[in-house]
Formats: C-alpha cells, structure tokens, sequence
C-alpha cells in the first residue's frame, strides 16, 4: 500500500476526471492535453476532433436514464456558457480599468507614491507593498483612500521604479494593454532642485 | 462547513508541539485503521504540523503549507486532499452522476442518489450515522468530497427520502481553494 499521486487540473484546479462539471472544460482539456497527454488520452478518448460527440458517446453507457442524462448534458452545456460570459466580462473590466500612480508631495524634498487600482487584477495588496518595502529599502503600506478604496502608499520618490516595476507584472499576467495613469502633482524635477534655493 | 471561508477567518496559527503531534497522528490512525501503514509517510516524523484556528472553532491542520485535515469538535475530518492520496482508508459511499452537479455546489446529498443504479452503498451492516463518510462518483476515480452521515446506511436504502449526507467539503469549495502561503 502507498500514497497515490493525483493529478490537479491547472485551469479548474479540479482532479481531471470532474473537469466536465468546472464549467472551463473547454480550457481544462487544452491544458491536460499540453500537460498530461496520457491522460487526456484516457478521458476524452484519443479522437479529439468531435469532441463533444465523443464525450456523450462515453456517456451513452451511464446508469441514470437518457433523459436526465440529457438534461445534464444541456445543463452542463449552460453553466460552461455561463462561465465564459463571466471570463469574458472579467477580462473587459480588467481591460478598461486602469491604475493610477500618483505622486504628492509631503514637505519640501518628501514626497510618497500612492498607487489604486490594483484590486481589480488580484493582486494581493500586502504583499507587494511587502516587495516595494524591500525593494525600495522605504516604508511602504496599505491604506484606505478618500473613495474607501485600498491603496498602497509608498514613502519615497519612487514613481519611475514603481511604473516600471507595475507594467513588467502585469505583463506577466498577460494584460499588456491596461493603461498607467500616472499623476504627477509637482513637475518632476525642477521642485527638488529650486526649493532648496530659495529657502536659501 | 466552508461555504464561505477565506483568509479573514483565520484568526492564529502556531505551530504544533510534537508530543502532540505525535497523539495527533494516533488519534487519526485509531478513527481510520487503515491509514496505519502510510501514516510516516502522510505526516513524516520530521516534519512540522501547524494549526491554523479558524471562526466557528474551526482548527486546520497543514503540513507544509497543504491542509491536511480539520477538526470542528472533537472528530478529525480529512481533507480531499489527503483522500485523494489514499482514499481505501476512508469509509466511501458512491452517487450517482446525475448527484455530482449539485455536490459540486455543496449541497446535501439526498437518499436517491444514493440508492439508484449508478450509486453505491456498502452492504449491511454499512456505517453508522454520524460518521465521517468521502463520497465517491459513478465512473470517476477520486473522491469529490467529505461528508457526514445524517442517517446510518442502512436507513438510507430502506427509508430512501430526505437528505442522506449532510456535506462538509467538497470540490472548489473555499477550503479546497484556501491556500497557507
């Protein structure tokens, strides 16, 4: 007796045997197939250019009647539509959201990076305020804005960085097209170097 | 059980003392014998069991980061997936496929769907109620989730109406989601 491996679906995160009823089954099988191409082979059959046919015919042999087996079928069918229109509305809204990088200024040669709009893109608010910290060696938090929303406020004059920074993850996760909108409260560099001269 | 749960009902997490670790692993093995053999390998002596108290009085239990069972009273409930790893050791009833859609959005599982052709119950004397029970589905290899019994085996093929199981965890339910960073 030993532990049995099992196999989680990349896209449902489901056992590939119960992606059917996820809804993404049409994602799922591309995925099992780029990875686990044995066992796409054992599920769907070897045969992929019918594959809803293939599938029923596979379910021809189940116990609970042609009638409910239909229904599940079209049910199935439903909720798998469902589930696209949902993807689909999410990656619109994520397409035309945008995030704002504000620059303020605290005192004369202070000034903090204040970025919103991230939420929409799951992105876990702490810990990349976490990262920023470290990686700006600055104080970085998460706080509530004037909108109630979260924002993460970042001590220093960081807005290049950060930019740069935001534009490569969300690259990674594949939405090249989401608009920066950077809002600078002072011109960039003429504040740092004037106000010091005038104070003299 | 989880039907809504997320990081916000976490309310400690510490590390488990290995002299309780240890009583721990007993405990699981004496509600399922069977795990016995593969117990060192589930939980290897070395390694660190971490308690994550949850609202409600709920208590996970992870190792490295992956939950592997839970405890709402006294009972220690196993995750799907540490079934999913050793799945002869657990009581299984089977449902048919018609039950798997609405198992999958957590409902209670009904006596008929227990009963009817594709289904499966254990032959008599079967289990009694209110054990722990994983529920396995016509022509699928793996368990889809963990339930309780609200009636013993036996009631459920003779009386065969009302809910038979009542569910605890199931696929893509938030614990199945929940991740320990």
């Amino acid at each position: 007796m030993s532990l049995r491996e099992v196999v989680y679906c990349g896209v449902c995160s489901y056992p590939p045997d119960y992606c059917e009823f996820s809804g993404k089954l049409k994602r799922c099988k591309v995925w099992l197939k780029e990875n686990h191409s044995e066992l796409y082979d054992k599920y769907y059959g070897s045969d992929d250019a019918e594959d809803v046919n293939a599938l029923t015919n596979k379910l021809a042999g189940s116990s609970i009647g042609e009638e409910r087996e239909g229904k599940l079928e079209k049910d199935l069918l439903k909720l798998q539509a469902k589930e696209e229109n949902r993807q689909q509305r999410e990656l619109q809204k994520k397409l035309s959201s945008k995030v704002i990088i504000k620059r303020e200024a605290r005192t004369k040669r202070k000034f903090i990076v204040a970025i919103s709009g991230l939420e929409v893109f799951e992105i876990d608010m702490k810990k990349l305020a976490k990262t920023f910290a470290s990686k700006f060696a600055t104080g970085c938090s998460v706080s509530k804005n004037a909108e109630k929303k979260e924002e993460i406020v970042i001590q220093g004059d960081v807005i290049d960085e950060v930019e740069a920074y935001i534009h490569s993850l969300l690259e990674e996760k594949g939405l090249k097209d989401v608009k920066l909108e950077i809002i600078d409260t002072k011109k960039k560099k003429k504040p740092t170097t004037t106000t010091p001269e005038n104070t003299k | 059980m989880f039907k809504k749960f997320s990081k916000e009902d976490v309310h400690s997490r510490s590390k488990v003392k290995s002299s309780i670790q240890r009583t721990l692993k007993a405990k699981l093995v004496s509600q399922y014998p069977q795990l016995e053999s593969v117990i060192d390998e589930l939980i290897p002596k070395k390694s660190q069991i971490e308690l994550i108290k949850c609202e409600d009085k709920i208590q996970l239990y992870a190792v490295d980061g992956e939950i592997l069972f839970f405890q709402k009273f006294d009972e220690l409930i196993p995750s799907l997936r540490l079934v999913h790893k050793f799945p002869e050791a657990y009581p299984t009833v089977q449902v048919d496929r018609g039950a798997i859609k609405f198992v999958l959005s957590g409902a209670n599982i009904m006596c008929p769907g227990l009963t009817s052709p594709g289904a499966k119950l254990p032959v008599s004397p079967g289990f009694e109620k209110d054990s722990i029970v994983i529920i396995n589905a016509e022509n699928k290899e793996n368990a889809l989730a963990v339930g309780k019994l609200l009636m013993s085996t036996d009631e459920i093929s003779s009386i065969n109406k009302g809910h038979g199981v009542e569910l605890i965890h199931h696929l893509g339910d938030p614990l199945w989601n929940f991740s320990v960073e």
